[in-house]
């Protein structure tokens, strides 16, 4: 080994502490990144292997009835290369041992083959058999919630008609990643579940014999959905298409393409300000070595070596930190991706589910982190290299101290005489103060950040579920049907009050852009499902025209006053042009709405009523549910307090989970830019510290002079930190927002408190610390050494 | 022993170095002419601030005068860069600083060591240290030796890397009479047994008798420059 490394190898480890805090906050940094990025590639390879494998469909449409026969003419449109039509239906279940009903949704697949499209993937007993018409499979989720296994039955409401189902086998399907009840936002794997039945069998019990109302088809390769839509849709248009939609919207696709997204943009934000923070760190401790270091470098230099291998010397110093950092960091990193994995698997359900992190994205995490490292360095080995040797031969001149303003003020004049000395050491050099401020300030942005996010989908949940929610079931009727319905329901047990709503499948077109979705009709002031902004509270539906959430009116590219052409799906589907009377900043989904006599009048339909929203005695609860298991009219019924607390179960705890890394993360980079900025004030006052001593200083005021410059360096941060926080916040959420999910930027005042509370307490630990090397400080030995 | 052409090793004419302070002019040589001898001792005598540091910085490559021309042998150096100057350093020059300037983190030999994993042709960092009878102390870090030994190693370090030239600044001016004297003893051992081209600051007269040639700085001018008819050895010297 070169001498120069043995070097190398003594500085640091008498720079241990420094170096860890340092080291920390690089792991901490690519930790992150190789957590969300090595989760986000085995989501990624997982999903695709199973979609190919499983062979997803590539469009979906879903229709009224059309004929067998327009099989072979869907097959015959350019660009598709595979048809498999179906039966599906929405039926009410009645589960052993449940009260409440619950919605199922039965699909058909072939008796005798194995679907061409959206197979499904057997977990445990058999596939259907074709002599018995009664044999279903069903999703493992569902399975799951209630201990269902092979051999068990199920009850389900078809037609009117209670029937006993046999189950057996338990299946997932990639159409079901994530398996989500149509028009919920939240999945509940208790009240919701998806069944495969016998083609046949399910075709005679719906009167779909020789028919279908629903298609997948699969492209053929470079063929275009767009276009393979456009020609679906003008096929079907008869047989009442409600509208084809692509892979990319399909809802559990949706669903997981939207959480990747999230997930991609967390590990690439945080991981940035991580690493940033860890260069300036390293360019504050380097500089800080390299200027006691003076005379070294230029002993260096005196005697031959290149300003090359100076450079590379204190670089590889840095380099070494980084690259600790980063093994730590990329192995921390596959262990919390691991866990974050499993933590998917619970509501991403997939036949296997393997976590991997790639070399890939170990050597950038690496390259990244020794690349911060380098940026961090540059600056300060830049200095060591301009260093004259000559120069630096000599002793540093005393530092030049100026009666700056602060002592002009007059304020200094107030103060002790420890007092003065502190405010002239931080004036001294302003821009390391404010360094150094920046540092602990970054570590605040980060904890409220941190709160912030717990505060925030606390508070979305809050607000769906106490303000737009107010009901407590939701009925959706078979058919749109009559207001006859509405008194029907009325008189279900226990129903306190009822809201009409009337839910019109459209798709929406400006110019080239368009979406297929469903136009909700609701009173023009709802009080059981409301609509409510972030900013515009909550919201009256006008008389005219559409009211759309902000995020479907970026998804078309609209403004209040466009017009916006409404293909209604149902009916006599009729195509109008309706203007755009309001945007919403609606927290979840991307939604439409209209009053709803402005949306029958569309229609140009009655009192027509799609389902309605009950608030419902909670005492009469049980019976309410018991009727509407058997009420023929009522297709579905979803229950909002279960939504809620499935939401806990699953996402409410990965984000816990990823919370409570951030806060930690957070922590750690508090630790390291204080206890750093703590030493490096030691090391640089230590001379006069211990001369202040030999002059007869007590410890205690010796400390006060140190720990009161880092006090001072902390409250400067403070404001800087919660400033800087606040425009952190914004900028993450403005990055996460997806069509799913945008998240309120609200910070509560508590959480920036909490924020600054913790690193001012971070702050007075690492001051104890090096209060402690401070009371060891040996006199003798700092005033002998001429550094 | 290497082979020396009959030329000066250096020579310098009209150097002179200003140092701008701010509105402030320091002139800290004013006009030096100078040719050493190959295998020369020269003892540069004068009080502080007459510009010998600054001097022997330039010799040595670590400086540049304002004006004049340096020559080292046929390196002009006052028109090498930056990037020839160290290499310079590197192949040709061993120094002694006043503050002996050692690596605390590193140990005697390891301190020596530096030196020689850049040089072409180094002697064994044990066999330097041995030179200035350090051999026993060899692992002891800087914070463990005296001022003497830590000077020591500093000539160790020097010479280590067997120098044509050897430029010493104040060597002894931080140590006790005997421990003065070991030091100097090592640097007229280098030499004389190795040949080396020696300049020695220092503003102890007693010194100057050792010396092939004695010159005398004032005012960044060299004020005279006299031949000693009989070099006397170190540990003759009184001061
Ligand atoms: N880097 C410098 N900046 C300004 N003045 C300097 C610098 N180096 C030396 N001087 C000045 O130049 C003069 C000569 O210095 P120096 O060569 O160190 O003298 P000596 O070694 O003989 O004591 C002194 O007045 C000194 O203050
Ligand atoms: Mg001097």
């Amino acid at each position: 080994m070169l001498t120069l490394d043995r070097k190398l190898l003594r500085d640091l480890s008498q720079l241990k502490g420094q170096g860890l805090a340092i080291g920390l906050v690089i792991a901490a940094g690519v930790a992150m990144f190789a957590m969300y990025s090595s989760t986000f590639e085995s989501l990624d390879h997982t999903h695709t292997v199973y979609y190919d494998r499983y062979r997803l469909a590539d469009v979906f449409a879903s229709l009224k009835r059309a004929p067998l026969s327009t099989v072979s003419r869907l097959e015959a449109l350019p660009g598709v290369a595979q048809v498999e039509p179906r039966v599906v239906v929405q039926v009410t279940l009645d589960v052993p041992g449940m009260t409440e009903p619950a919605r199922g949704l039965l699909l058909s697949i072939p008796e005798h083959r194995r679907a061409i499209l959206n197979d499904v993937h057997l977990l445990r007993g058999r596939y259907i058999q074709a002599t018995r018409p009664d044999e279903v499979l069903v999703i493992e989720a569902f399975a799951t919630a209630h201990g269902l296994e092979p051999g068990d039955p199920i009850g389900a409401v078809i037609n009117g008609r209670r029937r006993e189902l046999m189950i057996v086998g338990i299946a997932l399907s990639p159409e079901y990643v994530y398996t989500i009840a149509p028009g919920d936002l939240l999945p509940d794997d208790r009240r919701f579940g998806v069944f495969w039945m016998g083609r046949r069998a399910l075709s005679s019990a719906f009167d779909m014999e020789g028919g279908f109302n629903d298609v997948s088809l699969a492209l053929g390769p470079g063929a275009s959905s767009e276009a393979v839509i456009a020609d679906v849709d003008r096929l079907l248009e008869r047989y009442g298409g409600l509208g084809a939609i692509p892979r990319r919207l399909q809802v559990s696709a949706w669903f997981v393409a939207n959480e990747m997204r999230e997930m991609k943009t967390m590990g690439s934000i945080l991981p940035v300000v991580f690493l940033a923070v860890a260069a300036f760190l390293l360019n504050v401790v380097l500089s800080r070595i390299i200027s006691v270091q003076r005379t070294q470098v230029a002993a260096l230099k005196a005697v031959g070596y290149t300003n090359r291998e100076v450079a590379l010397h204190y670089t590889k110093l840095a380099l070494a930190v980084a690259f600790a950092g980063g093994v730590l960091g990329v192995a921390v990193g596959a262990w919390l991706g691991r866990g974050m994995t499993s933590m998917y698997s619970q509501y991403f359900r997939f036949p296997e589910f393997q976590y991997f992190l790639s070399p890939r994205i170990a050597i950038i995490a690496l390259a990244v982190s020794l690349a911060a490292a380098t940026l961090g360095a540059f600056g300060a080995v830049r200095r060591a290299v301009k260093l004259p040797p000559a120069e630096a031969m000599r002793p540093e001149p005393p530092a030049s101290f100026k009666r700056g303003w602060l002592e002009r003020s007059g304020l200094t004049r107030m103060l002790s005489e420890p007092g003065r000395m502190i405010l002239r050491n931080l004036g001294r050099s302003p821009v390391r103060t404010l360094l150094s401020s920046t540092g602990i300030a970054f570590a605040i942005a980060l904890l409220v950040f941190g709160f912030f996010f717990v505060d925030a989908v606390e508070l979305l949940m809050k607000a769906q579920f106490e303000e737009v929610m107010l009901h407590d079931v939701t009925t959706t009727f078979v058919e749109p049907t009559s207001a006859a319905a509405r008194h029907e329901v009325e008189r279900l047990p226990g129903v306190l009050y009822t809201e009409p709503f009337r839910a019109v499948p459209v798709r929406l077109r400006y110019g080239a852009r368009s979406r297929q979705t469903v136009v909700m009709g609701l009173p023009a002031v709802p009080r059981l499902n409301r609509v409510i902004g972030q900013k515009a509270g909550v919201v009256e539906l006008p008389a005219k025209g559409l009211v759309l959430s902000s995020s479907l009116g970026g998804v078309l590219g609209v403004e209040v006053g466009d017009r916006i052409i409404v293909e209604v799906l149902e009916g006599r589907r009729p195509v109008r042009t309706v203007p755009v009377a309001r945007l919403v900043d609606e927290y979840l989904g991307t939604s439409a709405y209209m009053e709803i006599g402005a949306l029958r009048r569309l229609m140009r339909e009655g009192a027509v009523l799609s389902g309605a929203f009950l608030k419902v005695d909670p005492a009469e609860l049980d019976r309410l549910h018991t009727r509407l298991k058997v009420t023929p009219r009522v297709a579905g019924v979803s229950l909002s307090t279960a939504a809620y607390e499935s939401f806990q179960n699953t996402i409410g705890q990965t984000l816990g989970l990823m919370i409570t890394i951030n806060l930690i993360f957070a922590a750690v980079i508090a630790c390291g830019v204080v206890y750093n900025s703590a030493r490096i004030s030691l090391s640089e006052r230590e001379r006069d510290l211990a001369s202040l001593r030999v002059l007869g200083f007590t410890r205690a005021e010796i400390s006060f002079i140190l720990l009161g410059e880092l006090a001072v360096v902390t409250l400067i941060a403070v404001p800087l930190g919660l400033a800087l926080g606040y425009l952190f916040c914004r900028g993450i959420i403005s990055a996460l927002a997806t069509e799913l999910l945008r998240i309120p930027m609200v910070v509560e005042p508590v959480s920036y408190a909490w924020a600054a509370v913790a690193v001012v307490a971070v702050s007075a630990l690492s001051g104890l610390a090096v209060r402690r090397r401070l009371d060891r400080l040996d006199l003798v030995a700092v005033l002998k050494s001429r550094e | 022993m290497r082979t020396h052409g009959n030329g000066p090793a250096f020579s310098a004419h009209e150097v002179t170095k200003v140092y701008t302070m701010g509105e402030v002019e320091v002139h800290a040589l004013r006009g030096v002419d100078l040719e050493l001898r190959p295998s020369e001792l020269v003892v540069l005598l004068g009080p502080s601030g007459s510009g010998k540091s600054t001097l022997l910085n330039i010799l040595g490559g670590l400086d540049v005068p304002t004006s004049g021309t340096v020559w080292y042998r046929d390196h002009e150096l006052t028109a090498a860069d930056e990037s020839e100057l160290t290499r310079y350093r590197r192949e040709h020059v061993g120094f002694v600083f006043q503050f002996y300037n050692l690596i605390p983190s590193l140990t005697a030999v390891e301190n020596v060591a530096l030196v020689t994993d850049i040089s072409e042709d180094p002697m064994d960092p044990a066999k330097a240290l041995d030179l200035v009878e350090l051999g026993d102390r060899k692992d002891h870090f800087p914070a463990q030796l005296s001022g003497g030994e830590q000077q020591r190693v500093a000539i160790a370090r020097a010479i280590a890397k067997q120098p044509e030239v050897l430029l010493c600044d104040e060597p002894t001016g931080a140590l006790d009479i005997s421990t003065g004297i070991l030091v100097l003893e090592a640097i007229a051992r280098v030499n004389r047994e190795l040949g080396t081209t020696v300049a020695v600051i220092t503003h102890n007269v007693a010194i100057a008798a050792m010396a092939d040639r004695v010159l005398r700085m004032a005012d960044g001018r060299i004020a005279s420059a006299e031949r000693n008819e009989r070099r006397i050895s170190a540990s003759e010297l009184e001061w």
